[in-house]
């Protein structure tokens, strides 16, 4: 390669557009459409009734509180972020007397929420550990596969969603996750499976754990919608505590982008559970080697923010509350949505639109129909036919219920 | 219940080492002795050797909290304004790489992860292209560069000889490096050593890479902090872009409006034409999407803030000439310091020379270890210090410390 000036020929001329993000890409589209009826249900951030981002009160309040105390500083975090940021996400995540934390056994890091908390911990399995495999199920957030690949893993799938049941393919799941090379990565989504809003039930949690604890599997759970699933923090960890208990080792990313709506904020962690606190230090210890390189230390904002509402008793219980709200508000639509279907004669069983848990429904919609909706009815959202329920509104509901009954009866505009 | 493996899958997972910079500041807190006085990482201290939060970024804050704008996330390529400014910043808003729209510029953790974005573009797209460091230079380079798994290796720089630089074996390392690699260069304030190229050594390095075909890749971790002039302190970057090269720039606002633990700086690409700079962009996003989606909102906000408002930029230039003055004021006294106390005639005035946060000392590690272990100051094993965190009052027991370690310390 050699660089030359303006005249001649670029070094990067070989250089391609690259297409935009599948999911990010949605919102790129939506804003470029001058069209006042638009809706976005493409990104999963959740919108008010009146369809506008929200700022929790909790967040409000504690970023007052933190830009009045006059002893915060900006100051660099050290490698693995907060201590006290870090403290409080283990415990909201594993439950304060979670034998993990009780042992000594972990290490958390603050990392860029859930995709740097996936990427950080990916990098760490890259270089230390002898499987450099991982299990996605199928279907996934769409960027999994390049979180784990750019990290220097291969990636395979697993079964997941059975598109005839509109249900979780459990009998292909535990097939799949017992044929997989033993002590490979198996990734799980801890509650509110995104895309499909189907999660396994606790007694088929309780069968995964078993099938890949007895392969020697490392499960590595992305939970970015805690207290989004069932409205409660507690029982939308049940999963990822049941494998702690177990006493054997696990990986956690966890996102305080929806469940505290600070997405632009960057705020997660990740914890990993070892099995001794030799072990859990020197991972640690590791962790900071692919952390310098990569941005050397987190941001503090959103962390300062997410360490004071979880210190604070009042702070917490007011946010149990509007988180509350949220998932209620998201169920509300679910079933609006669902009404209105039945109302339009719309063919098709829609009670999937009911049974799904959390931000999204995978409506079953194929590309065709979903373009369709997009060009004819300014509906985005994307391609494998997931919808953003947290963007709907009263308003929007009926545009969404006629756009889905033209594609599904093949109207033409 | 099914009974989980026994053994840790990572019980040969070995103790790194702690960072060596960020592990002096560690170690410093760890000391309970009176004396002790941190050298170490480069982040700005007051005279009463407190940190210190621009006022300008305070007024930001409160404007924001105020008009209480939402968290939703940024696109992957970051905050629109805050680009549109940095690059204007950087190169001057009139300058026809900006009209032309000849510039990729992505928003970036810092100055690292901007670095990292970089070096991860040139891994994919020029594999096999050598990147040349500096010798010395921030340590964290070498990892960056690790990281990603482009090759690297060091061009001359540091003098110990005249604790200046080594123009000659900077020209002919250059000159050695195959036709078209990738040189790294500190734009002003080189880290560690303080050692900047005069401007007709610029012009002289710039030839040199034209000749080979090599493209440029400047380190921008201290624009206006150097000098106190945000121009003055862009001028190599600017003569490069004004020779039509084509390169990567990374800047970092962590010291020079104070925001280091926002994470907030950006990758910079500059292009003959504005369609190659459109698809550079979209192909850096692609690297930035698998390593943390997009990046923070707050610390971009606060940059677009200050810069955006006329009142607040003359307060923030006023604010980067103090710190920059408090600097040129300690470096003044432990010269003076140093002078008074050593009869011996050696030239301390490279304290003066040097520029920015850092001086090279010279000291060797175990000089600089006797600093630590004997007086409490604590400071990078290669012997750089952090004048910022330096104050008036500490000058003559730095003295005292520095002319200790070099005579008494082989």
């Amino acid at each position: 390669m050699e660089a030359t000036s303006a005249a001649a020929a670029s070094v990067f001329d070989h250089l391609e557009q690259a297409p935009e993000d599948p999911i990010l890409g949605i919102t790129v589209a939506y804003n470029k459409d001058p069209h006042p009826g638009k809706v976005n249900l493409g990104v999963g951030a959740y919108r008010t009734e009146e369809g506008k981002p929200l700022i929790l009160n909790v967040v409000r309040r504690a970023e007052e509180r933190l830009l009045a105390d006059r002893s915060k500083n900006k100051e660099y975090l050290p490698i693995t972020g907060l201590a006290d940021f870090n403290k409080r996400s283990a415990m909201l995540i594993l439950g304060s007397d979670s034998p993990a934390i009780v042992e000594k056994r972990l290490v958390t890091a603050q990392c860029l929420s859930g995709t740097g908390s996936l990427r950080v911990g990916a990098e760490f399995l890259a270089r230390h550990y002898g499987v450099k495999l991982v299990f996605l199920p199928t279907p996934t957030w769409g960027n999994h596969f390049k979180v784990f690949m750019n990290a220097g893993l291969a990636v395979k799938t697993y079964r997941y969603y059975d598109n005839k049941t509109r249900g979780l393919d459990y009998e292909g799941m535990l097939e799949d996750i017992g044929a997989a090379p033993s002590g490979s990565v198996i990734l799980l989504h801890a509650c509110a499976h995104n895309p499909t809003g189907v999660d396994p039930t606790p007694q088929q949690w309780e069968g995964i754990r078993q099938a890949i604890r007895n392969r020697g599997h490392l499960p590595f759970f992305d939970s970015a919608y805690q207290g989004f699933a069932s409205g409660s923090l507690d029982k939308d960890a049940h999963a990822v505590r049941t494998f702690v208990a177990d006493g054997g080792e696990c990986f956690i990313a966890q996102s305080f982008a929806k469940n505290l709506g600070l997405y632009g904020e960057r705020v997660g962690a990740l914890s990993i559970v070892t099995k001794s606190s030799g072990v859990a230090t020197r991972v640690e210890s590791q962790l900071k080697l692919v952390i310098r390189p990569m941005y050397s230390n987190p941001p503090i904002h959103g962390a300062s923010i997410v360490a004071l509402v979880l210190g604070d008793g009042d702070l917490f219980s007011e946010w149990t509350v509007e988180l509350k709200g949220m998932a209620d508000r998201i169920i509300s639509m679910r079933h609006k949505l669902y009404d209105a279907l039945r109302a339009r004669g719309t063919p098709g069983d829609w009670t999937h639109i009911l049974k799904q848990i959390g931000m999204f429904s995978f409506t079953g919609l194929n590309k065709e129909q979903v373009q369709f909706m997009t060009r004819e009815y300014r509906i985005y959202m994307t391609l494998d036919g997931r919808i953003s329920m947290a963007g709907l509104s009263l308003k929007t509901v009926p545009l969404l219920a006629d756009a889905i009954h033209a594609a599904v009866t093949g109207a033409k505009a | 219940m099914a009974v989980a493996v026994d053994v840790s899958r990572f019980e040969n997972v070995s103790m790194a080492p702690p960072d060596p910079i960020l592990g002096v500041s560690e170690a410093f807190k760890a000391d309970t002795d009176a004396t002790k006085l941190n050298l170490g990482v480069g982040a700005y201290r007051t005279e009463d050797l407190q940190p210190y939060v621009l006022k300008v970024v305070n007024k930001a804050e409160q404007l924001m909290l105020e008009r209480g704008e939402n968290k939703e996330y940024l696109p992957i390529e970051g905050l629109a304004a805050f680009n549109k400014a940095t690059a204007e910043l950087l190169l001057g808003a009139d300058n026809p790489v900006i009209k032309n729209g000849q510039i990729a510029t992505v928003q970036g953790l810092s100055g690292t992860g901007s670095l990292r974005l970089g070096a991860a573009f040139i891994a994919r797209y020029f594999p096999g292209v050598k990147v040349l460091i500096s010798s010395p230079t921030w340590g964290n380079h070498k990892n960056i560069l690790s990281d990603v798994g482009v090759p690297w290796s060091e061009y001359r720089y540091f003098d110990p000889q005249t604790v200046g630089l080594d123009f000659k074996g900077m020209i002919e390392d250059i000159k050695g490096a195959p036709n078209g690699s990738v040189i790294l260069l500190h734009g002003c304030a080189h880290n560690p050593t303080g050692i900047d190229p005069t401007p007709e050594q610029w012009e002289a390095i710039a030839d040199e890479l034209e000749e080979k075909g090599h493209m440029p890749f400047f380190d921008v971790a201290y624009q206006g902090f150097a000098s106190g002039s945000l121009d003055d302190d862009a001028s190599s970057v600017r003569k490069f872009a004004s020779r039509g090269f084509e390169m990567f720039v990374a800047q970092s606002y962590s010291k020079n409006l104070g925001l280091y633990a926002e994470r907030i700086g950006a990758i910079n690409v500059i292009l003959p034409t504005a369609d190659l700079a459109a698809r550079v962009k979209s192909q850096l996003k692609r690297l930035a999407r698998p390593m943390y989606s997009n990046p923070p909102v707050h610390g971009a906000r606060i940059v677009a803030n200050v810069v955006g408002d006329s009142v607040l930029f003359d307060e923030w230039r006023a604010e980067m000439q103090m710190m920059a003055g408090r600097i040129k004021g300690v470096r003044q006294k432990l010269y003076e310091a140093l002078l008074s106390k050593d009869k011996s005639g050696k030239d301390w005035s490279f304290i003066l020379k040097q520029i920015g946060m850092f001086s090279f000392t010279g000291l060797t590690k175990s000089q600089s270890d006797n600093m630590t272990d004997k007086w409490h100051v604590y400071m990078t094993k290669d012997g750089r210090i952090s004048l910022a965190g330096l104050n008036l009052a500490k000058c003559d027991y730095l003295a005292d410390a520095i002319i200790d370690s070099y005579y008494n310390v082989k």
